[in-house]
C-alpha cells in the first residue's frame, strides 16, 4: 500500500470542503487511481472534472504517472497566475 | 526577496535585484486588476511551495535562453485593489531585445504553469472564480 497526501486549491477546496486529505493506494497506483479513491472517499470529490490538472511532489504531470508511499498529489483548478 | 506577497509590490525594489551598469536595457511588466463590469478586486491564492518551485525554474530557463540576462518577478496573494499589480517581471540585459525576451518568457510561461488562481469580487457582495480555459465547472465560471 501507499500512503499519498492529495491537497485540493481554490475551487476545488471549495467542493470538498477540505484542503487535505490522507488517501491510501495499491503499491502499484497511477495518479489517475489516486483520484478515483479521492472520488470515493472525500465528500463533494464526485463533482471534480473528469481529468483537473494534477501535480506530484511540486511538478505538474499526467494523470498516469505512478504514485509511491509518501508523494504529495494536488489537485489544480484551472490556473489563473498573473 | 519573497517571491510571493500578500504586501504591495515595490518595482524599485524588484529592478534592484537586477540592473548593473552593464545591463543597459531594462524591461518591467506589471499584470494589474483591471476595471470589468462590476468587479471590486480580486483575491488571488497560490499553491505556495509549487509556485515558488515553479518560479525558480522559470527563471532557470530564462537564464539558460538569455545568459547575459537576469529576470525577477514577484506575484501578490491575498485581495489585490483595483489598478494595484498582481505580478510583477523585471529583466534587464545589456541591450533591449533580451530584456524583451526574457521578460515575455517568463509572464508567459506563469500563465501556463504557475498555480495560481483568482476569484474577482463583485460590487453584490458575490464571488467568482475564473477559468481562463473557458471551461466552466460546477458551480459556474466566468470565461476570461
Amino acid at each position: 500500500m501507499a500512503q499519498v497526501t492529495v491537497r485540493f486549491f481554490a475551487r476545488y477546496a471549495e467542493l470538498t470542503g477540505c484542503e487535505t486529505a490522507a488517501i491510501s493506494v495499491s503499491g502499484t497506483s497511477t495518479v489517475a487511481d489516486v483520484l478515483d479513491r479521492v472520488r470515493e472517499t472525500v465528500p463533494g470529490a464526485q463533482n471534480l472534472p473528469p481529468r483537473p490538472l494534477a501535480a506530484l511532489n511540486l511538478r505538474q504531470v499526467k494523470l498516469e504517472v505512478c504514485v509511491k508511499d509518501g508523494d504529495e498529489v494536488a489537485l489544480l483548478p484551472p490556473l489563473s497566475g498573473g | 526577496m519573497n517571491q510571493l506577497t500578500h504586501a504591495p509590490i515595490s518595482v524599485e525594489a524588484l529592478l534592484g535585484h537586477v540592473q548593473s551598469a552593464e545591463r543597459g536595457g531594462t524591461c518591467v511588466f506589471l499584470g494589474t486588476v483591471r476595471k470589468d463590469d462590476d468587479v471590486t478586486g480580486i483575491e488571488y491564492s497560490a499553491y505556495d511551495e509549487m509556485a515558488v518551485a515553479e518560479i525558480t525554474r522559470m527563471l532557470d530557463e530564462a537564464r539558460e535562453r538569455w545568459p547575459e540576462a537576469r529576470v525577477a518577478l514577484q506575484h501578490r496573494l491575498g485581495l489585490v485593489p483595483l489598478g494595484e499589480a498582481s505580478i510583477a517581471i523585471v529583466a534587464a540585459a545589456p541591450h533591449r531585445d533580451e530584456a524583451f525576451a526574457a521578460c515575455r518568457y517568463v509572464i508567459e510561461e506563469v500563465k501556463k504553469r504557475l498555480p495560481t488562481w483568482k476569484k474577482e469580487l463583485h460590487a453584490d457582495g458575490s464571488a467568482t472564480w475564473v477559468d481562463p480555459s473557458g471551461h466552466p465547472i460546477a458551480g459556474g465560471l466566468r470565461d476570461r
